[in-house]
């Protein structure tokens, strides 16, 4: 059950896009901000949804954003030299670290089809957009 | 505990998902008198994390909310 959870510092992330390009900076931000002491909720909806199924996982990295394409390769290089982590296991640091929530939106699980048990491990709780705005609340809310 | 509670209402959002099972609940609790106990009925996963977001919001109680074979039926007393 969704707590009460007013009046901390927080971060709330609607995480729509799935492209390798937004969910990196969702890792980043989710770790950073549970490092810093901040209450973190993730809301996977539409094609950010797709990535936190164990097979969305397994296929990563996703697709990098059409407007980067030239750069993706390099990119990638790049972070396996820096060896820094996977967007998703940054999220699993987070967790780790701070108090951070991962949540699934139950409409679009059923757009895709996806089942509770296709759901990655580090996903708490599929909820609405009643859940997600009431976790929201008084924090900071990006929708990437 | 259920089993004494008057129901004024039953509210069936079976197959619904978000944002149904909520907006559907938003307008069903105006059709019972303050006091009077709702029953919602819903498969939506989200639905019980929902719904007790949206009665914490609005100062609904609920009473009771139980699960069985992927049915959530929460019962809710309208307090204002």
């Amino acid at each position: 059950m969704a707590e009460k959870s007013e009046g901390k510092k927080k971060l709330s992330m609607i995480v729509f896009s799935g492209t390798i390009d937004k969910l990196m900076p969702v890792g980043i931000l989710a770790s950073g901000a549970a490092a810093a002491g901040y209450e973190v909720n993730l809301f996977f909806t539409f094609w950010g949804l797709r990535n936190i199924t164990k097979q969305g996982i397994r296929n990563q990295p996703a697709p990098i954003d059409k407007n980067y394409e030239s750069m993706g390769p390099a990119m990638m290089a790049k972070m396996q030299e820096m060896k820094y982590p996977m967007w998703y296991q940054l999220i699993q640091q987070a967790k780790e670290v701070g108090e951070v929530k991962v949540y699934a939106c139950s409409t679009t699980m059923e757009f895709f089809g996806i089942k509770r048990e296709d759901l990655a491990e580090f996903v708490d709780d599929v909820v609405g957009v009643a859940t997600f705005l009431d976790r929201a609340e008084g924090g900071i809310v990006l929708f990437v | 505990m259920s089993s004494q509670v008057k129901i004024a209402k039953t509210l069936d959002v079976r197959g619904m998902y978000c944002p149904g099972p909520v907006m559907e609940t938003a307008k069903a609790i105006k059709q019972v008198q303050v006091g009077e106990v709702l029953e919602v009925l819903a498969t939506d996963p989200a639905a019980k994390p929902d719904i007790e977001a949206w009665a914490r919001r609005t100062g609904q109680q609920i009473l009771e909310i139980t699960q069985e074979g992927g049915v959530t039926r929460i019962l809710i007393k309208r307090v204002k």
